[in-house]
């Protein structure tokens, strides 16, 4: 494997970098009482693995040539985003404070002028895909080894744009290409599969010519595995990790929420979620 | 913890128009539409993962099959609606106005508008109407629609505005393309001798100084701006054109050929291409000149904030309208 850098606190565990995520993303949620907090905890797990395991990047510099690319496509992921950028040294943690105010770096919808470590402006879903052929496509010009991670939620599958870089990742054999697929079962109007019905989601991206692994996503021994699967795995073809999340995952009271894709908390239950997700794990 | 912090503002994607203790009506389009599809059996309701959030919801629960949940796929929604339509439906698709303007157009101007077809594409969060930044502001949503062929423009002020445009996009025979504005949508223009007639521009109110043209919104503005000048004696006439293209002629050249007025076209909206454009062009056509002046937004990706902070820092709260038009004076 590659250089693997966790810039900060080495001896932290994966398990504990997620409690931080999960921690980070609440205490920003709390700021203003409302926002995309099921989905941050339902990713936390997949963005500790991805920053602390599998991503190559220097936290003093976001902008090193060097670097993975992450790339978030979907905007309002960002509080999960920055919540992992914060525990990755990236953005200093005194601003969380500011979280969606007006001024701040940290806007609800994540874009690429405002955040350091933000790769691309999300927002409008479906493009995120397309992007990320594009770089791909351009680092190999560049004799570049670095990966191209991209950041897919469920929703994003229903675009038609997404499937045409699908198509366009396994016909340019884009094998620095990782695609990690958020399948938290939840979109704006309600249940994925009453949105537009997506499954078999393994056997569809592996007809369009991809690496297929699909894991629980809450689970970091899998993702570690999954991960190093996706790296080390020889054919040149573009990979994809479809990762199962529970929306909330940590927060029990918050899990069992039927209106998950857009939160809204009353100020005292804030204390409630802090406590609800424990200790940090040993 | 934040509890006893005050509240932060917030560029959440989702923010109420009405002010503080303002009148509103709850999602008046979703109560339109449903109201009027028990009389038109041949209307559906169509959406692309965002009927909660543009009321259609109501028209859902109303009657469910009759309701097409089409998944977050714009090009899809726009497409499947013109194949409805050539069976025979009505269909009302709804997404927000970016992602119709932006990612659908071409299937909205060649399997739609190209065809004539009886297609009625509403869409919430209009011009600058979220403070979530430029993926859900849609600032230039106007020039992008005026500029296709057949398809009808309507820029509603308030909820009676929506209401009343409903039944009345519905009776047009052709693609229309609606501004919508959703949720607690305030209510204004019940005060007025007004109702909404497609292609028309209603003169609310009459004054010797200014003479606004608007749309949308910025109606509820420019009366508020022409209550708190009238106290200074200046007279505000509100011209208001809900129906963008085609745009209503001889109301403007009327109003715009009384002499001695300042003109103020003010639009939420890219000062590119819009009213604003279209009216200037009218005056121009026609050899009138008066004192011109256009309120709109930047050309320019906007910020994300508080929507409040927005509308004062572009140009389009009621506050930066009065001050300009004061200037202008
Ligand atoms: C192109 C586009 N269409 C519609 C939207 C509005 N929108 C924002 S999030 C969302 C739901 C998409 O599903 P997903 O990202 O899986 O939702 P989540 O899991 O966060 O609930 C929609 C429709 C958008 N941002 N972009
Ligand atoms: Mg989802």
């Amino acid at each position: 494997m590659a250089e693997a850098v966790a810039p900060v606190r080495p001896n932290v565990s994966l398990a504990q970098r997620a409690w931080r995520i999960r921690h980070n993303a609440l205490r920003m949620a709390a700021v203003q009482g409302q926002g995309y907090i099921a989905q941050a905890l339902g990713i936390a797990d997949v963005l500790a693995v991805a920053y602390f395991h599998a991503l190559r990047y220097r936290a003093d510099d976001p902008h090193w040539e060097g670097r993975d690319r992450f790339l978030l496509s979907t905007g309002h992921y960002a509080i999960a985003l920055y919540a992992a950028l914060i525990e990755a040294g990236i953005i200093p943690e005194q601003e969380l404070e500011t979280y969606g105010s007006d001024a701040s770096r940290l806007p609800m919808s994540g874009m690429a002028s405002y955040t350091p470590g933000m790769e691309i402006s999300g927002g409008s879903l479906g493009q995120g895909l397309t992007i990320a052929v594009g770089m791909a496509l351009g680092l190999r010009r560049k004799n570049s080894d670095a990966l191209i991670v991209n950041l897919l939620s469920d929703g994003e599958l229903n675009e038609g744009a997404t499937w045409e870089a699908a198509m366009s990742a396994a016909h340019w054999r884009l094998d620095r290409l990782i695609a990690l697929v958020d399948v938290n079962s939840q979109q704006a109007d309600g249940p994925s599969q009453q949105m537009l019905g997506f499954e078999p989601l393994a056997a569809k991206w592996q007809a369009f010519g991809w690496h297929v692994q699909r894991i629980d996503g809450n689970d970091i021994a899998a993702l570690v595995a999954a991960f190093d699967a996706a790296r080390s795995h020889a054919q040149p073809s573009p990979r994809v990790i479809l990762c199962d999340t529970r929306m909330a995952r940590g927060v029990g009271f918050l899990e069992q929420r039927e209106k998950a894709h857009f939160i809204r908390v009353a100020a005292d239950e804030w204390q409630s979620a802090l406590g609800a997700l424990g200790e940090m794990p040993a | 913890m934040s509890t006893d912090r005050p509240r932060l503002t917030t560029s959440a994607m989702i923010a109420s128009l009405a002010a503080e203790g303002q009148r509103i009506r709850a999602a008046p389009f979703g109560h339109a539409l449903a109201a009027l599809a028990a009389r038109r059996p041949e209307i559906v309701g169509m959406t692309a993962d965002l009927g909660k959030y543009t009321d259609l919801h109501v028209f859902a629960a109303a009657y469910p099959d009759r309701f097409y949940q089409m998944g977050m796929a714009e090009q899809l929604l726009m497409g499947a609606a013109a194949g409805m339509a050539r069976e025979g439906f009505v269909p009302f698709a709804t997404t927000y106005a970016v992602f119709a303007s932006r990612r659908a157009y071409d299937f909205i101007c060649l399997a739609i508008a190209e065809e004539n077809l009886d297609v009625k594409v509403c869409c919430a969060l209009p011009g600058l109407t979220s403070g979530y930044g430029p993926s859900h502001q849609a600032t230039e949503d106007l020039a992008i629609f005026r500029g296709m062929p057949n398809l009808v423009i309507v820029d509603p002020c308030d909820a009676l505005d929506v209401e009343q445009a409903v039944p009345a996009i519905a009776a047009h025979r052709g693609p229309v393309y609606m501004r919508l504005l959703r949720g607690q949508v305030p209510l204004v223009l019940d005060e007025y001798d007004y109702s909404f007639e497609l292609g028309r521009a209603k003169l609310l109110r009459d004054g010797n100084e200014v003479l606004v043209i608007s749309s949308g919104i910025m109606t509820m503005r420019a009366l508020e701006v022409a209550e708190q000048l009238r106290a200074d004696r200046i007279g505000v006439a509100v011209l208001h054109t809900p129906t963008i293209k085609p745009l209503d002629e001889a109301a403007i050249l009327e109003q715009a050929a009384k002499p001695g007025r300042i003109v103020v076209v003010a639009e939420n909206h890219t000062v590119n291409g819009g009213l604003g454009e279209a009216v200037a062009a009218l005056l121009l056509r026609h050899r009138l000149a008066p004192p011109f002046h256009q309120v709109g937004l930047p050309d320019a990706f906007l910020a994300a904030g508080a929507l409040p902070t927005l509308h004062d820092r572009y140009g389009i709260s009621t506050a930066a309208l009065a001050t300009r038009i004061r200037n202008w004076l």
